[in-house]
């Protein structure tokens, strides 16, 4: 079974797309209070939950044709979307710790990959 | 309670509530991989349908439902956290998916283990670790 490039593509948006979401989910949560408005006309959150579920499409529709070992190492690619993010958005320090962290996870995944194979 | 007109650029993280944030986020690992592998059943009944197909099926194939279900469970109980945690240690955290996973796969589907999965699960864990206890240390 080979993986045909456009499942890559899709899996890669998907994964993006889902980062930025969590940019709004964020954003949103903030927004959040003990009143039900704060959340039912809260467009950073509906944002958020419509590009978490378009990812989700795009996953379902990426991973539907092709090997997890080559698509899950993309799925991957969303991680380091979000340390920049955080970084630019939400003004979060990016620290040795948390670059060690993300790295280890990555190396883990392309570890699994190769084991998948 | 922050007022909902106005969304704090930078939130003030209390630890307690961060710690929770991240226990949370690690729970719910759990629920994603349930979903992700009922998701990954019911697409394999749409391996050529198109996007519109693919939309109904979530509605109306069981597996694909039942996964969806899950993950909107999990995105109240992450939306939450997001509201104590930092996304950039919470969203990595979800990577510990991975781990739940391969373990089911391996034990309940008999799928072979080898070398390189358990090396990259253990790194997984690893990483998820170091996130976990010493990624709020630049929260300031």
């Amino acid at each position: 079974m080979t993986t045909p490039v456009s499942s890559m593509v899709l899996v890669l948006v998907g994964s993006v797309i889902g980062s930025v979401g969590a940019i709004f989910l964020k954003s949103g949560a903030h927004a959040v209070n003990r009143n039900w408005t704060s959340i039912a006309f809260n467009w950073r959150l509906a944002v958020g939950i419509a590009t978490y579920l378009a990812s989700s499409v795009l996953f379902v529709k990426g991973m539907s044709n092709g090997e997890l070992s080559v698509l899950f190492p993309l799925v991957s690619l969303g991680y380091v979307c979000t340390l920049v993010w955080s970084r630019l958005f939400f003004k979060e320090v990016i620290t040795k710790v948390k670059l060690a962290g993300v790295g280890l996870i990555l190396v883990g995944i392309a570890f699994l990959s190769l084991g998948s194979r | 309670m922050t007022p909902a007109t106005t969304a704090p650029e930078v939130h003030v993280p209390d630890p307690a509530k961060r710690k929770l944030a991240i226990i949370i986020v690690l729970a719910c690992t759990v629920l994603v991989a349930i979903g992700q592998y009922l998701i990954k059943l019911g697409a394999n009944r749409l391996s050529h349908a198109g996007l519109v197909a693919t939309m109904i099926g979530i509605f109306t194939i069981p597996q694909l439902f039942a996964g969806y279900c899950l993950y909107g469970v999990f995105t109240v109980l992450f939306v939450f956290a997001l509201r104590h945690g930092e996304l950039s240690v919470l969203y990595p955290l979800i990577a510990l998916g991975y781990v739940w996973v391969t373990i089911t796969a391996v034990v309940a589907f008999h799928e072979s283990m080898n070398p390189f999965k358990i090396v990259g699960l253990l790194v997984i864990i690893l990483g998820v670790a170091v996130l976990g206890f010493g990624g709020g240390a630049g929260a300031e």
